[in-house]
């Protein structure tokens, strides 16, 4: 993965399929150390499919016998310096939290946040985004949105288009000139 | 900057528009689906499918979906693109890129022409 956002479309992609109706994810850059985490309220796992996650060679996918998402944030982050763990109770959700050393020559740009959001929208599914650098937050909760827009799908192209051009604009005024 | 405020004006654009449309449409409906499992993201599924969103806002095309899904078997083919046109079969494009698909948009999408040269017989 080229960004470290692709890598959260991935993970964020699992949850979706996980059945979730709600998903949180914080991308938090402080002290050196760039945190992300994605929280689902989706159908868990099992304590032995748990066991067995981060090797490549374990999926639920039929077409192939091989699941390299997870295995390559995995790698992402502990290439860095940093760690990776993942939490999941059956029934409840799962959690995955990636650390990252922000200035290690290994760590891939964080990337497009705002696309990865937005390719996620769905009428189905709510979204919790919490983008925090050096201590300046913002949050996107797509229910909000949702309470807005009324019958109109929040997946509509011109509102993705519109949300993602508002996605940039709060993420560039937290970044504050800051490359992540 | 852009608020959730905004939002209000385009909702009422679009619904003035809803109210015009007949029932019909949703069998009308074009879909545009772009392969987005871990193979997709890492061959740059991303980036395909914000392009097709954009060219169908910037036309205002209302009977135009753009969807993700997950593997479709044939990862180093990747992106893949399934075009679904109503009363048509469907169209499978694959190594598409961001200047593929405005190409795919223009000429199969609104131009109702298949693009064979990116269809998945001729890489």
């Amino acid at each position: 993965m080229r960004e470290i956002a692709l890598n959260i479309l991935d993970i964020a992609e699992n949850s979706v399929k996980a059945k979730a109706s709600l998903i949180e994810i914080t991308v938090t850059a402080a002290d050196n150390i760039l945190t992300v985490t994605i929280t689902d309220n989706g159908k868990g796992m099992s304590k032995d499919f748990l066991e067995k996650v981060t090797d490549p060679f374990t999926t639920t996918r039929t077409t192939r016998k091989v699941g390299m998402g997870i295995p390559l944030f995995k790698d992402a982050a502990e290439m860095t310096g940093g760690s990776f763990e993942i939490e999941s109770e059956p029934g409840r959700g799962t959690r995955v939290t990636a650390r990252f050393v922000i200035d290690s020559i290994d760590r891939a740009p964080l990337g497009d946040i705002s696309d990865t959001a937005v390719t996620l929208l769905g009428p189905d599914i709510d979204f919790v985004w919490v983008y925090t650098v050096n201590g300046r937050s913002f949050t996107f909760d797509t229910r909000e949105i949702k309470a807005e827009l009324g019958d109109i799908p929040i997946n509509s192209p011109e509102i993705i288009s519109f949300l993602r051009n508002l996605l940039k604009e709060n993420i560039d005024s937290i970044n504050g000139g800051t490359v992540l | 900057m852009k608020s959730i405020a905004d939002i209000k004006a385009i909702r009422d654009q679009m619904q003035a528009r809803i109210v015009n449309r007949d029932n019909s449409d949703a069998e009308l409906e074009t879909r545009i689906v772009v392969g987005m499992a871990t193979c997709g993201i890492a061959a740059g599924a991303r980036p395909v499918f914000n392009e097709f969103v954009d060219l169908v806002a910037a036309k205002g095309l209302h009977n135009v979906k753009v969807t993700r899904t997950g593997c479709l078997g044939m990862c180093k083919l990747e992106p893949i693109v399934e075009v679904f046109v109503p009363g048509e079969e469907k169209v499978t494009y694959v190594k598409v890129d961001p200047e593929k698909a405005k190409e795919i948009f223009t000429r199969h999408i609104v131009g109702g022409q298949v693009v064979n040269e990116y269809l998945i017989g001729e890489q």
